[in-house]
């Protein structure tokens, strides 16, 4: 039992999907000009993830190896297509606010990485709670940015009025660019946290492996912030022969990336 | 005239990657250098033109024929995997230079979101064959100028002194938040 209830806990704080791992970052900027669309691209997603982890979870030994990933491709694009419809039936107005980053959830680099690192290898029921765990981190991390977006944005949270009447509200932040510049500030606090918690304990810091494309990513903005850290640790202690090593194996990561 | 209009605003107005926040990923992952952003964009423009074609004639050929449009999510992100590795092979086979310059990112864009992306929008505005082929090609030339543009920048940035924390990913993402900015004023070309 306690096995589930650190599931959900490290869903929801230390493997948070938008503030730690930095996943499915693209729904992430569409969706949170508004704290109600947040929270319902995040309930969407959470539900799509359950049933997809346990589906997945219950056929793992049934889907061979090579086809994995289309496998659970059409698994997750199966759940997608219901979900879909019961909001276009139940809840049109989101269903119209979200319009096509509700297939897109697809795509969606949380689904498919938590199928992949998760569901294949665990039990129905701890799929499931991972499921619980990682859904409901992502829909905590998409509300509160949608509601520090709308509240800033818009003066308003859930759509009531917060801010006093003489609050100007910056209207950047609802529109495409304010979701480019609150993300950048996320990633510099996380890069900040990540870059004090590596000088105190002195020791290197891990660097993810990550190739390109939404579904396949294990971390879609990593290399980035691996190449700074490395950059910066560098700048900071590193002799001739350790700069000369990591030389090379940028060079190699470099190569890995075109490949 | 309104086929212009579609290339123009999937272009520049309703930029994919700056107002629809699609492929993203390989928007921050392959801007470092010109030329490789452009590779990219070259294969993007490449794969995106064809998949708007293709599904859009099994859409109206297939799925509308037999009623099952319901399935078009699943239908197209297969069509799209399968194409992909498709046309890696026949490129590999018939024009090897052309393979070449784009094969190593080709398998990059199986999974990028902005190619089911277009294929969706095609359906969701009812388009035509023509204009979804055109609709596509505008896309993805949208994301080609702005993984080029944002790759010239970052080739410039590499030089400047960033506070340590926003080195990286944070500097690359204000970057785009400003492209952003200024490809609003584009809405003005389309009213």
């Amino acid at each position: 039992m306690s096995k589930s209830l650190d599931c959900i806990k490290s869903g929801i704080i230390t493997e948070n999907p938008t503030f730690v791992q930095m996943l499915g970052m693209c729904p992430t900027m569409a969706v949170t000009t508004s704290a109600i669309n947040g929270i319902g691209m995040g309930l969407t997603t959470t539900v799509i993830l359950i049933l997809s982890n346990m589906m997945i979870s219950a056929l793992r030994k049934f889907i061979p190896d090579k086809v994995r990933i289309p496998a659970y491709i059409v698994v997750v694009a199966s759940f997608v297509t219901i979900v879909q419809f019961l909001l276009e039936g139940f809840v049109p107005s989101l269903y119209d606010s979200l319009g096509i980053y509700i297939p897109l959830i697809v795509v969606n680099c949380i689904i498919l990485g938590r199928a992949e690192s998760f569901a294949s290898k665990n039990n129905i029921w701890l799929s499931m709670m991972d499921g619980i765990g990682m859904g409901l981190g992502f829909t905590i991390g998409l509300t509160s940015i949608g509601i520090f977006r709308e509240l800033l944005g818009n003066g308003s949270v859930f759509g009531f009025n917060l801010m006093p009447s003489s609050y100007q509200p910056v209207t950047i932040l609802i529109l495409a660019p304010g979701a480019f510049f609150v993300l950048a500030g996320l990633v510099a606090v996380q890069n900040k946290v990540r870059l004090t918690k590596a000088k105190k304990a002195g020791s290197e810091i891990s660097v993810c492996e990550r190739t390109d494309g939404c579904a396949s990513c294990t971390n879609a903005l990593c290399s980035g912030k691996a190449y700074t850290l490395e950059s910066v640790m560098e700048d900071k202690k590193a002799t001739k022969e350790e700069k000369k090593a990591s030389e090379e194996k940028k060079a190699s990561d470099d190569k890995k990336e075109v490949e | 005239m309104n086929l212009f209009l579609i290339a123009v605003s999937a272009a520049l107005v309703n930029n994919v990657v700056l107002s629809q926040f699609l492929g993203l990923c390989p928007f921050i992952g392959v801007s470092k250098k010109v030329d490789t952003a452009a590779g990219m964009g070259g294969a993007v423009i490449f794969v995106i033109t064809i998949a708007s074609a293709v599904t859009n004639i099994i859409y109206s050929q297939i799925l509308v024929r037999f009623d099952v449009t319901y399935l078009q999510t699943i239908v197209f992100i297969l069509v799209i995997a399968a194409l992909v590795q498709f046309v890696e092979m026949v490129l590999k086979k018939l024009m090897p230079p052309l393979y070449k310059a784009l094969g190593v990112y080709l398998p990059l864009i199986t999974t990028n979101c902005a190619v089911l992306g277009v294929a969706l929008l095609n359906v969701q505005k009812s388009y035509g064959f023509v204009a979804s082929v055109i609709n596509g090609f505008g896309t993805a030339l949208g994301f080609t100028v702005a993984i080029v543009i944002m790759a010239g920048i970052r080739e410039k940035i590499e030089y400047n002194d960033i506070p340590e924390s926003f080195k990286g990913t944070p500097i690359v993402l204000l970057t785009a938040g400003l492209m952003a900015m200024a490809f609003f004023g584009f809405s003005g070309l389309i009213k």
